[in-house]
């Protein structure tokens, strides 16, 4: 408690104008960036994986899977910020058993449910339900065991039993899709719904949060497909580079056109909170959102992809800048998370001061934990990938018995 | 004629939605949602606190002289503990317990220090530097009867 | 009874004429313009309806509520957290505002404005405003904070996750983690005290009577005689939280 009261000393000597004596302590911290960031990873990967299944876009097959396994890796790690910043992390449980209907973060515990169990665990499970069987006859030791659970005991591969798995896995897909628009817009509503806070209430928020979850996922499937390839000493697929990179472009266009109208529309009305906010912008949030947000992480990387779309240089500075963007791009997407958040809590409700965030390192809500939370998925990642490698699984006409 | 997968995955989702259902039946504490989406007995925590502040009547059994100064003068409006503090700890054990007495040309100030913001028909102001500095207020003022 | 009775004709009256003048009139009437002061949507018709009646010209800024908050309630001293605070507004003549509420106001003020520059100066004791439609209890995930059926905002200390999604929907400032008990803690009204028919401390210690505590459905009551004779605002009235402590001489300038 006394590192407490001494870090909150700290903040109070350099609040900045007059603040409510309650608003000196931050109270979301640096997990609650995390939060939506990971959200809209999962959410993003997904779509873009269901672009290929659903409209059947060849050309992104290579990025299948590795888009749902990344999808999976990041929502199972999706409730650990969360959690983790609560001061009394042993009652999470209570939001699944009495969630207050009129709370949107209550039903985010139904919303994550529904995701994880019926829309990607599903979708997976029947995508590789072939390969369990057969990874469970060729495999020893604990994976064979892993194996033969994860088939849930249907031994049936047969062509029929195959065809239903494609047609239901299709199926999940397509309410795949709605589920995942569901789950990120969603998590804008926890921030737009809150009408105390003008930096936030916006009906605009959800569709914003929306788009740049697809930014990022798309990103981080780029980058990930990079990374994996590289490992396995294979080249990537280029044709699926450009058209990754096309879909980035496009949807990185709308998600910065929405941000600009939505701040449009906040200097246009310019209510009550304008001037506060204005002087949010131009201070505090001037590095991380003009220069980090909006100009490394939106304008270079348009200006590049825009360039592709009429002047291919050659292949091998191509790949090079689709890593750099798709670095950027994360980075870009972590600090709107960030500007979102933090810069929601930095001016006061008074509209008569501001206060300071300052990072902590070690404890509950520190730099490591979120280092830690941040480096998970990627373990979770290759942890999937050597369970369910993509490149092992077994052809559908390979498998003929019947 | 339905797929054995989907028999099966139907049957994991059951178990799943049925344990859902009993830990949801065994968790949920006692008296929720008896007057509200909340504990009921929430409002029974909430009020089980012990006061601190008694109020006036609490000291004038005992402190008559002080009651009687207090109420002829213009501080007759004034709480006891407003000055004092709480007096729970007193009252019941008064030979152990003390209540304070304020001292010092500050605690003073605190209401009767020149201030734009005081409204001036209310309350009697003055520049505490200038104001006889050399002496303590309640050498002049008895605090329960300032104008004596 | 009869009374009541008037009332219903008068209103089906009312209606009637609302209906033939062309429905402009029916909006006022299916929403009394009485809403904004008695957060009169859920009113109950019987038992009582708390809240807070707070006289800005009265206030003279001593402190002596917000220390008595903090001791009724055993509130840690920290500046950090309250329940209640002062705060105090100078208005200059170049028409820049001033707020300052050192250590919540506990240890009084003076003021840092030179008499000259000042155009005007005030106190405004914040508190909980107690709302009808609490954007608090509308976020809260579990049910850990609600609304009481006397009206009065309360927060389930063994319930509380601690996510602080109140603290954020709160546009007054009034939520706050407590550091003993970890979990979040806001003005109960001295529920413990108003519950066993006192007042609360904050109104108890007052020396000039600025606050006026009261249950708004008591006719007789001191509050409602304070809302009926005076006009009186609430803050922040445009985020319809139904609002039930009540400012009179509140200036616009407080937010």
């Amino acid at each position: 408690m006394e590192n407490h009261f001494e870090h909150l000393y700290e903040v109070l000597s350099k609040v900045d104008g007059y603040i409510y004596p309650n608003e000196i302590e931050l109270h979301w911290s640096i997990l609650i960036v995390l939060y939506p960031y990971i959200t809209g990873l999962v959410a993003g990967a997904f779509i873009l994986a269901s672009l290929e299944r659903v409209f059947n876009v060849k050309v992104l097959k290579p990025t299948y899977h590795l888009s749902l396994i990344a999808a999976l890796a990041f929502l199972l790690t999706a409730t650990l910020p969360l959690i983790f910043h609560l001061t009394q992390p042993q009652r999470f449980f209570e939001i699944m058993i009495t969630p207050n209907p009129t709370s949107a973060m209550a039903i985010f515990g139904f919303v994550y449910m529904w995701y994880l169990m019926v829309v990607l665990l599903l979708e997976i499970w029947f995508d590789y339900r072939k390969d369990f069987v057969l990874w469970a006859r060729e495999s020893k030791g604990i994976k064979k065991w892993i194996y033969t659970i994860l088939t849930l005991g249907v031994t049936d591969i047969s062509p029929k039993a195959l065809k239903w798995d494609e047609k239901i896995g299709y199926f999940v897909t397509v309410i795949g899709i709605p589920s995942a628009f569901l789950l990120h817009g969603y998590v804008g509503f926890i921030f737009g719904s809150i009408k105390a806070n003008p930096w936030w209430s916006s009906v605009m928020m959800p569709v914003i949060f929306l788009f740049s979850a697809m930014v990022s996922g798309i990103a981080l499937v780029l980058f990930l497909y990079m990374i994996v390839s590289f490992i396995r000493k294979i080249p990537s697929d280029m044709k699926c580079l450009d058209t990754i990179g096309q879909y980035l472009f496009y949807i990185l266009i709308l998600d910065f056109t929405l941000e600009a109208l939505d701040q449009i529309h906040r200097f246009y009305e310019a209510e009550e909170s304008f001037a506060t906010l204005q002087m949010l912008m131009s201070g505090k949030l001037y590095i991380t959102l003009f220069i980090i947000q909006i100009l490394i992480g939106t304008v270079i990387p348009l200006i590049a992809l825009g360039l592709f779309q009429f002047y291919k240089p050659a292949e091998k500075i191509r790949r090079i800048t689709y890593f750099i963007i798709s670095i950027v791009v994360l980075v870009g997407i972590f600090f709107m998370r960030w500007n979102v958040v933090i810069g929601g809590q930095l001016f006061s409700k008074s509209f008569y001061g501001f206060t300071n965030f300052k990072l902590i390192l070690a404890g509950q809500e520190g730099l490591f934990v979120s280092l830690m939370l941040l480096a998970l998925p990627f373990a979770i990642f290759a942890f999937l990938l050597w369970l369910l490698p993509p490149w092992k699984k077994h052809d559908i006409i390979e498998v003929s018995d019947d | 004629m339905i797929p054995p997968q989907i028999t099966r995955l139907s049957i994991v989702f059951a178990i799943i939605i049925g344990v859902f259902l009993v830990l949801r039946l065994i968790l949920t504490p006692v008296s929720f949602g008896e007057k509200g989406h909340y504990r009921a007995l929430a409002l029974i925590d909430n009020m089980d606190h012990e006061m601190h502040y008694m109020g006036n009547e609490s000291c004038q059994n005992c402190h008559e002289l002080e009651t009687e100064m207090h109420a002829s003068d213009l501080h007759s409006d004034l709480p006891c503990e407003g000055c004092h503090g709480p007096a729970y700890l007193h009252n019941s054990k008064p030979d152990s317990f003390h209540l304070v007495k304020p001292e010092g040309r500050q605690f003073c100030a605190k209401c009767h220090e020149q201030n734009a913001a005081r409204p001036g028909d209310l309350i009697n102001q003055k520049i505490i530097a200038e104001h006889n500095p050399e002496y303590q207020c309640i050498e002049c003022h008895n605090p329960h009867k300032p104008w004596e | 009874m009869g009374v009541k009775k008037t009332k219903t004709d008068r209103r089906e009256f009312l209606e009637k004429l609302a209906i033939i003048a062309g429905g402009v009139i029916a909006v006022s009437i299916v929403k009394p313009f009485g809403s904004i002061l008695f957060a009169a949507v859920k009113r109950p018709e019987t038992g009582p309806w708390y809240g807070m009646g707070i006289n800005i010209s009265k206030c003279i800024g001593c402190g002596n509520c917000v220390k008595a908050c903090k001791s009724e309630n055993d509130i840690p001293n920290e500046p950090f957290f309250f329940r209640t605070w002062v705060e105090q507004y100078t208005i200059k003549n170049d028409e820049t505002v001033v707020v300052e509420s050192p250590n919540g106001g506990m240890d009084g003020f003076s003021q840092s404005v030179p008499d000259e520059e000042i155009f005007r100066s005030f106190f405004v004791p914040k508190l909980c405003n107690q709302c009808a439609h609490s954007p608090c209890v509308q976020v809260c995930p579990v049910g850990a904070t609600f609304e009481s059926p006397e009206g009065v905002v309360l927060v389930d200390s063994k319930y509380c996750l601690g996510c602080r999604y109140c603290i954020q929907a709160c546009p007054y400032g009034t939520r706050f983690i407590n550091p003993v008990t970890n979990v979040v803690d806001k003005c109960t009204l001295c529920y413990h005290r108003i519950m066993n028919g006192q007042s609360t401390a904050c109104a108890l210690v007052c020396p000039t009577g600025a606050r006026i505590f009261g249950d708004i459905n008591d006719e007789e009551g001191e509050l409602h005689a304070f809302l009926k004779e005076n006009i009186t605002h609430v803050l922040k009235a445009h985020l319809n939280t139904g609002s039930k402590v009540y400012y009179k001489d509140l200036s616009p300038n407080v937010h």
